[in-house]
């Protein structure tokens, strides 16, 4: 098994593979909206490289992080904005 | 991170094969190399999360050069400016790094080209190599359903990767006519590599019906994806999904070219027979020069990589087989050129504009890419028109006609970073 790393999304424990990106994460627990559009759409990754800014969301107090270029770590507090 | 010299003798931008290349082969000459890119480790897309596993044998050899050779690698930082000759300010989690270099060499990969579509905004529709580029980052995918759709011969490696990861692909829809896909599968013969590459995924795909003429015409679903409508001749049909993997082919990613003032030509950086950009000490390799796959970035890489350290002996001798990738890629634009029925997908309610929700309705009242940013926002929102830039080239012929830094969005401590040292150059270039 690989090793795993614990973090908290929305306040929820997450528990995932080292090596996992936030996104993923997120996906992988059941939630597919990431933040609301200037309208107050829900919105997801579409790019999952780096460019949309589609999944940008909140890691440790820092806003607009983009989740799927950066990986879980342990402690790591993620807050959605959907 | 590695240790920093004062001046790199060589710093490449992007870490997939052309800069992973371009990184080797200028290493090679015992100069000293920096690469700097925005992803976790290197591998660029079509290698992500692979540094610790590479999946083919020509990953294996890749990662094997590059750590056979002292690169400085800057991970997780993406450029932002330019503030001086000789100088890039690169963005990390926990700071900036001011990159300096003697030599350039650009190897920015590309993106996909997404185009709008009712309901594409809807999450868990995505980019093909999104979807992609998600599962190799620790997504499971065992189970799920999943609708392939666009355009390039990337929607074949995506569904083999998500077959074998266990998801239901339920069909891959190419926009191409199967005529112009028959003549390139005649094409691929030639390069037995490419042949070889078409079998096994025509193998790994077995039972994937591969629909050509066809694309997606909604995507629906209470917030989030349920069901995608497809379109194929006078047959529209709806099919349930949980994901949508959809790209039409994909476009160089040019900004950072531009914003150093290299030609571009029809949306490509422009080379010469070294890979030098129209700027001296500026080289270009891999997709940016033109959309054409793994081979010709690392021919191209390795190319620009010996140019810039004066190695033109063992530049020339790939200048062979960077002729024969070109050909090959020639091949891919006109097998993938987008239909015109495409420009139609979109309603006038269709958002356009993903960051500042801009729908077509609101853009057609416009007759420039200036004026549309000017009166709607299409663009100026944290994507900088990354994707909405290339559909509305698609769908209007707009050409975004300038590049600003930042590059992309930055936090303001970098920005104060980039005026100091603009006015250091300044000051430097004074004495």
């Amino acid at each position: 098994m690989p090793e795993s790393v614990t973090l908290e999304v929305n306040g929820a424990r997450v528990i995932v593979p080292r090596g996992t990106s936030v996104a993923a994460a997120i996906l992988a627990h059941g939630s597919n909206t990431f933040r609301q559009s200037v309208s107050g759409a829900p919105r997801g990754p579409l790019c999952g490289m780096g460019i949309c800014f589609e999944c940008r969301l909140t890691i440790d107090g820092r806003r607009h992080a983009r989740s799927c270029q950066i990986f879980c770590e342990d402690g790591m507090s993620v807050q959605t904005d959907g | 991170m590695a240790d920093i010299p004062q001046v790199f003798d060589v710093l490449v931008v992007g870490a997939g094969p052309a800069g992973m290349a371009a990184a080797w082969a200028a290493a090679s000459s015992g100069a000293s190399v920096g690469v700097v890119d925005d992803n976790p480790s290197p591998g660029g897309q079509i290698w992500r999360s692979e540094s610790a596993h590479p999946s083919t044998p020509e990953a294996v050899e890749w990662y094997r050069r590059i750590s056979s050779v002292k690169i400085a690698f800057v991970h997780g930082a993406k450029v932002v400016d330019h503030p001086a000759e000789g100088v890039l300010l690169a963005e990390t989690w926990d700071g900036v790094s001011e990159l300096r270099y003697r030599k350039l060499i650009l190897a920015t990969g590309a993106r996909e080209r997404f185009l709008p579509f009712p309901g594409w905004t809807l999450p868990n529709v995505m980019g093909a190599g999104g979807l992609q580029a998600l599962v190799k980052s620790g997504l499971p995918v065992a189970g799920k359903r999943v609708v392939v759709a666009g355009s390039g011969p990337l929607l074949l490696a995506v569904a083999a990767y998500l077959k074998k990861h266990g998801a239901a692909v339920m069909l891959i829809a190419e926009q191409a006519p199967w005529q112009r896909l028959a003549w390139f599968a005649a094409a691929l013969l030639a390069r037995p590599a490419k042949a070889m590459q078409t079998i096994r995924l025509k193998r790994e795909l077995g039972g994937v019906p591969y629909l050509t003429s066809c694309w997606p015409v909604a995507a629906e679903g209470e917030g989030k994806l349920e069901r995608v409508t497809l379109r194929r001749g006078k047959k529209t049909w709806s099919v349930a999904c949980d994901y949508i993997a959809c790209g039409f082919h994909l476009v160089p990613n040019t900004e950072l070219a531009e914003l150093l003032g290299c030609a571009i030509e029809n949306g490509c950086v422009r080379v010469d027979q070294w890979q030098q950009t129209s700027r001296e000490a500026v080289y270009c390799a891999g997709e940016p020069t033109g959309i054409g796959g793994l081979e010709l970035s690392l021919v191209e890489g390795q190319i620009a990589g010996f140019a810039a350290t004066d190695q033109k002996k063992s530049a020339r001798a790939l200048i062979v087989e960077r002729k024969a990738c070109r050909r090959f890629a020639r091949q891919l634009d006109r097998t993938f050129a987008l239909r015109e029925e495409l420009k139609s997908l979109a309603a006038p309610d269709t958002i356009v504009c993903r960051c500042e929700d801009v729908p077509l309705a609101r853009l057609r009242e416009n007759d420039s890419w200036r004026a549309a940013k000017l009166e709607t926002r299409c663009g100026m929102g944290p994507c900088q028109g990354r994707v909405c830039g290339s559909a509305t080239e698609f769908l209007f012929g707009w050409r975004a006609e300038s590049v600003r830094p930042p590059l992309f969005p930055a936090r303001v401590e970098v920005l104060a970073m980039a005026e100091a040292a603009a006015q250091s150059g300044d000051t430097n270039r004074a004495a």
